[in-house]
């Protein structure tokens, strides 16, 4: 056996041989087998990083690039794309922030997402605590209600909801789409919360209302607070989907100066083209980017652990 | 523990339950409802005109392809995205060199590879679609100038013009985008599975190709079969909508020829483009129902007995 292995790596010990690194207690054809997939192991190890490597870096050079380009000058964006920029045009962003309304989209973003997230929390946690620890009659019904809106296409109720927002005076404004954001975010919400109010012990609960808290108290002082690491998850979950919402604003919000983040650098894409800033219209998307990337970077486990945990359960 | 119960029920129920009626569930039984009418969205009057719309919509070339685009978009982009990420994840997590004492071994950097590829799903799906679109521009974009920087530079496909390849540039977007999410949910899922698993496998003599199908697949099927659906949804919803509508040419994006139109994109023409509401909730119909099809579909190929483990 071993002369016949002579081309074999110093890593890849015969087994069973005297001395071997990991003697395997096993008789008969199973030494050649562990062999063979053991030196497989070695290539591929090779090979499963290489293919790694190269899926991190086609996930990483767009958004490189885009960082490069936004430092450009608009000549050198179009006659060399893969170049270094000459030197760091900081103007393409100052001119992104005050001259293409970077900064009242950022701001309108904020406000909304912002007033959606405590809505949706609160409204979600409360309806979601009440169907998940009360019996009463239609708690089936209501719950599947809720969660039906999850496989509903959100774009078949746009166009009535246009007009629902139209008769209640709610387009085109931010506390408009503020009640819209908490109303589409609540199947998934309430959806995830029952779920983890249901694994909370009642005990505690319980002691509270023998305590004499009524069932209000009891939800704000007792059961909210314990639900955190739920709240945590769906939070993230809502704060990006509320964050890097398209298809809402565009419909429901037209107005120049309402717009969120998303819309506006469509339109700047689309007025950056005739004017011809390309610069500054990089300049805006690697500005929206930035608090994304920041964010994910510093929250990285919980975002992870937010988005799996709400996606598929 | 019984006082004020109901008082309580109600009270907690009403705000949240109001909200989502009027926003939600109203819109869509409504928008069944006007699906028999034809109601243009510009004037209150309408009349009722039971199933024209949806006659009408058998004869519309534009919905068929459509249909066909978001169809192709519900296959292909689950298939591509959940397999590459099965392939990744299996690779992070069994591709190492193995160490003394381990059956398997995830490759080094792991949570490193991880944190890269997730990144593109924070990221809002129009940074994204707007980034590709410049990196597709024909002219001076990063892709056709890094073919001509490697000496490819007599292949300069006009990528998003191109009526052939536009839907293709799309999906290679939505994959990208989405393939890092479903790495980090497979591993997961991965790493719950007992080594002891792997090592009676390998003791049997199993390589790894086979310890992939024999042992990891199975065991981590309800994960890849909720996986697929979201994908399938996400290529019917909003995603194919944000990317099309922003990407592709034409008035309203679409592509050329209506090359990458997709169903919801189509609503939203026909509403707010055209002034037919009630046509366009005909079509909105109809992508509820090839949906609610989808998922039914894989529930029932996907399923098959639980393993516990």
């Amino acid at each position: 056996m071993k002369t016949t292995d002579t081309a074999s790596t110093g890593l890849d010990k015969t087994p069973g041989s005297p001395g071997g690194a990991d003697t395997v207690p096993v008789k008969t054809a199973a030494p050649l087998a562990r062999k063979e997939s053991k030196r497989e192991g070695g290539v591929l190890n090779v090979f499963s990083h290489g293919v790694l490597i190269i899926w991190a870096i086609m996930v990483v050079m767009p958004l490189l690039w885009a960082v490069m380009t936004s430092f450009k000058t608009d000549r050198s964006i179009f006659t060399a794309p893969w170049s270094l920029p000459d030197k760091l045009h900081f103007e393409n962003w100052s001119r992104a922030w005050t001259d293409a309304h970077m900064s009242d989209y950022f701001l309108n973003t904020i406000l909304v997402v912002g007033g959606s997230l405590v809505g949706t929390l609160l409204f979600g946690s409360m309806a979601a605590y009440v169907l998940a620890r009360f019996e009463f009659p239609g708690n089936r019904f209501i719950y599947f209600l809720f969660i039906g809106g999850m496989s509903f296409p959100i774009i078949l109720a746009l166009v009535p909801l246009f007009y629902v927002m139209q008769n209640m005076a709610l387009l085109n404004s931010l506390h408009g789409l503020i009640v819209v954001y908490i109303a589409y975010s609540l199947p998934f919400t309430v959806f995830f919360l029952t779920a983890f109010f249901r694994t909370l012990p009642s005990s505690v609960a319980e002691a509270a209302c023998i305590d004499g808290a009524s069932h209000t108290r009891t939800f704000f002082q007792v059961m909210l607070p314990m639900a955190r690491p739920g709240l945590i998850s769906v939070g993230i979950f809502n704060f990006l989907g509320q964050w890097n919402q398209y298809l809402l604003p565009t419909v429901l919000n037209t107005e120049q100066e309402q717009k969120v983040l998303s819309q506006g650098l469509v339109q700047l894409a689309v007025s950056q083209g005739y004017k011809g800033d390309w610069s500054g219209l990089f300049a805006g998307l690697v500005m929206a980017m930035l608090p994304v990337l920041a964010a994910y970077i510093i929250f990285q486990r919980q975002v992870v652990a937010g988005l799996t945990a709400g996606a598929v359960k | 523990m019984q006082h004020g119960k109901n008082r309580f029920i109600v009270g907690f129920l009403a705000a949240p339950l109001a909200l989502y009626a009027l926003f939600v569930i109203w819109p869509f039984i409504q928008s069944i409802y006007y699906s028999f009418t034809d109601w243009t969205g510009l004037s209150p009057e309408f009349g009722m005109v039971g199933f024209d719309n949806y006659s009408r919509m058998l004869d519309d070339e534009i919905f068929w392809k459509s249909l066909q685009h978001s169809l192709t978009l519900a296959v292909v982009l689950p298939l591509v995205t959940v397999g590459l990420a099965l392939f990744f994840a299996f690779m992070l997590n069994v591709g190492g060199r193995r160490r003394r004492g381990a059956a398997i071994a995830g490759v080094r950097g792991s949570s490193f590879y991880k944190i890269v590829y997730f990144f593109p799903q924070v990221l809002s799906i129009v940074i994204v679609a707007l980034l590709f679109q410049f990196a597709y521009n024909p002219n001076s974009g990063a892709i056709n100038s890094a073919l001509k920087v490697v000496g490819l530079g007599s292949i300069q496909p006009d990528w998003l013009g191109d009526p052939d390849l536009a839907l293709i540039c799309v999906m290679a977007v939505l994959v990208w985008s989405t393939v890092g999410f479903f790495v980090v949910l497979f591993s997961a899922g991965m790493a719950s599975i007992p080594r002891d698993f792997y090592e009676a496998a390998l003791l049997d003599g199993a390589n790894r190709f086979t310890t992939f199908f024999k042992i990891t697949l199975p065991l981590l099927w309800d994960t890849v079969q909720s996986g697929w659906i979201y994908m399938g949804i996400l290529a019917l919803g909003a995603e194919s909508f944000a990317v099309v509508q922003i990407m592709t040419v034409g008035p309203n994006g679409g592509g050329p020829d209506y090359s990458t139109i997709v169903m919801p994109l189509y609503v939203y023409q026909k509403a707010f483009r055209d002034g037919q509401a009630a046509y366009a909730t005909t079509i909105g119909v109809a992508l509820l129902l090839v949906t609610l099809a989808f998922a039914a579909l894989v529930m029932k190929v996907g399923r098959r007995e639980r393993l516990e483990f």
